[in-house]
């Protein structure tokens, strides 16, 4: 009896978390006289790709199509990753590694840094932006988002450097290796599935952020996903068939690669924080 | 160092360690540089800057660009805030929502928790899973869904409303037809339902947080608590919540940062920057600044506010991992 209470609710908090996306997926999937109809279908009757073609073929924007939108996301968030796991790997394998005076403040700082509101620098970081001639530039944002994914960087890739034992580097040092030898050859492979798993966060980081590529570009072929979506669904009376499947194909691969590092999240977040 | 002035005859002996000694002291500082240049860059100078800003007074692009003076105010800006009763509105609303939202997160977050520690593994995974699609799925597209779940011709709710007997649906809420109902239209329903869309995110990360903490805990001291007639609740005070007593602080902590700061999911919601009513600190402060005739000074003003809030928050925050860090 207490048993099928417990899965009950069980089941009940399943359907509250997952039915937002399911109702996503669904309605991307329905053809629009469904999606309008007057009693809603639990399940697409007659499922259609339209939507998505739509989406893909035609323009999101005047003269501007969903891939290139995709594309320039793409491209923002991939440059993000590359920039923020390489300055996170010398930061981690120094905090990680090395004991030297500045180490506990720099770890203090980190903490402090995650926690600035990021809304609160729109305006400075506008004017820098402005200042440098970045303004409608996806550099602009490049340089936005590294800047705000990079404490999380460091302090997530820190327990993986740290959990690398010491003794196969000092061996390697032993055997005549030279220090950059022994952190590509020993440290590096060994924190790959870390610096995987860093990148990953970083990405969803870039590939999510809204409020900066609003401000940031003003140009519509510069939009990213998530400013053309805004504008794609602030109309008046909004299509919700093309919106569900746009924002499916947003969130897919965001949803994919957070439950690859999930587990680390858990831990690298309860000491230290970012959430998109 | 020191020991080459010690022993200057073993100078020679010892020159290799110590030379490789010197280089271990600066590397680490070496590869701290770049991380340090774009903290410095990217983070701290603009935080420095957005208190500069906020004591003069902005009001084009062109002073931004430098092409223009900028006037100093002083604590002007600040003043004709706080004499502003919109700013206490909009302060009221800030903490009113961090803690509503806060309160129902850790609530729903430790309940779930706790629920997952005592189900049995297919259907604790199962629901685990479906928990992690809620946190996984990006503040802006979740909410997206929202709005058309709350859509006023064919969304979900308006449908269920609109199935509700006609008599009972008139005598709760007065009315029995739905459709074109505006549920983002008054500014008490618009929290609900923003309230409704961050705990639906922001719960998930708790839940699996508690489950994390309870998994850390020797089940044995349930068990024999239960054994000896412990209602639930009394088993939760007594025993639970003293043993992850230091994770409930920094969840809480972690909540109050994020629910003071919500944008992405506000903005949305509320399609922009138009919904005054409805505004907290975060979204007044960018509203002040960037929508024409655009107060940058002003929009600092708010944001310099919000800051010095949240790093009150923050010393706490870093308390309790330093304690953490300590004991592990």
């Amino acid at each position: 009896m207490k048993k099928v209470a417990l899965n009950a609710a069980g089941l009940l908090v399943a359907l509250f978390a997952a039915f937002p996306v399911y109702w996503m997926i669904s309605t991307s999937l329905k053809p629009s006289n469904e999606i309008f109809s007057a009693t809603p279908q639990p399940v697409p009757t007659h499922p259609t790709l339209a939507h998505y073609r739509e989406i893909l073929t035609g323009n999101l924007i005047p003269g501007v199509s969903f891939f290139d939108f995709f594309v320039n996301s793409a491209l923002v968030a991939i440059s993000t990753v590359v920039l923020s796991g390489l300055v996170a790997l010398l930061a981690a394998t120094a905090v990680a590694r090395f004991r030297f005076r500045l180490r506990t403040s720099f770890l203090i700082m980190l903490l402090v840094v995650q926690m600035i509101p990021l809304e609160a620098l729109v305006i400075p970081l506008f004017l820098m932006i402005q200042r440098l001639g970045l303004y409608n530039t996806l550099p602009s944002l490049i340089l936005t988002y590294l800047g705000f994914s990079l404490p999380f960087a460091v302090w997530m890739l820190r327990g993986f450097v740290a959990a690398v034992p010491k003794e196969l580097e000092e061996a390697a040092a032993i055997d005549g290796a030279s220090r950059a030898q022994t952190f590509r050859r020993i440290l590096l492979p060994l924190v790959a599935p870390g610096l995987v798993a860093t990148s990953i966060f970083s990405f969803i980081t870039a590939w999510n952020e809204l409020i900066f590529a609003l401000t940031f570009i003003n140009d519509q072929g510069s939009y990213t996903l998530p400013v053309a979506m805004t504008f794609f669904f602030g109309r008046d009376d909004t299509n919700w068939g093309p919106v569900m499947a746009a924002s499916t194909l947003f969130t897919l691969p965001v949803i994919i690669f957070f439950l690859l590092v999930q587990r680390r999240m858990v831990s690298g977040l309860v000491a230290g924080a970012v959430k998109g | 160092m020191t020991t080459l002035t010690e022993v200057p005859e073993a100078a020679a002996a010892r020159e290799t360690p110590a030379r490789r000694r010197r280089r271990v002291d600066r590397l680490p500082y070496l590869l701290l540089l770049p991380a340090l240049v774009i903290i410095g860059v990217l983070l701290l100078w603009p935080l420095g800057q957005v208190v500069a800003m906020s004591f003069y007074r902005l009001n084009s692009v062109r002073q931004l660009r430098g092409d223009r003076e900028w006037p100093w105010v002083g604590l002007g800006n600040y003043a004709d805030i706080l004499s502003d009763p919109f700013f206490l509105t909009v302060l009221r609303n800030t903490v009113l929502f961090a803690a509503a939202n806060v309160l129902l997160t850790m609530i729903l977050g430790t309940l779930v928790g706790l629920l997952l520690n005592r189900l049995g593994r297919k259907m604790a995974t199962f629901v685990a899973s479906c928990v992690m699609l809620a946190w996984a799925t990006p503040a802006l597209t979740g909410t997206i869904v929202w709005k058309w779940i709350f859509d006023d011709t064919s969304g979900l709710v308006t449908w269920l409303f609109n199935a509700l007997p006609d008599g009972l649906s008139n005598g709760l809420f007065g009315r029995s037809d739905w459709t074109g109902y505006g549920w983002f239209n008054s500014p008490l329903l618009f929290f609900a339902i923003l309230t409704l869309v961050v705990v639906w995110h922001s719960f998930p990360f708790i839940a699996v947080s508690v489950l994390a903490g309870l998994k850390s805990v020797p089940s044995e001291l349930h068990e024999a608590a239960r054994v000896d007639g412990a209602s639930p609740w009394r088993v939760f005070w007594k025993i639970t919540f003293p043993l992850l007593r230091p994770v409930f602080g920094i969840l809480i902590v972690l909540s109050t940062i994020w629910d003071f700061k919500v944008f992405t999911q506000q903005f949305v919601l509320a399609g922009g920057t138009q919904d005054r009513p409805t505004f907290m600190l975060a979204i007044y402060s960018y509203a002040e600044a960037f929508s024409p005739p655009p107060k940058y000074g002003l929009g600092a003003a708010i944001a310099v506010i919000l800051t010095l809030i949240l790093l009150v928050v923050t010393g706490f925050y870093v308390r309790m991992v330093l304690r953490q860090e300590d004991e592990s």
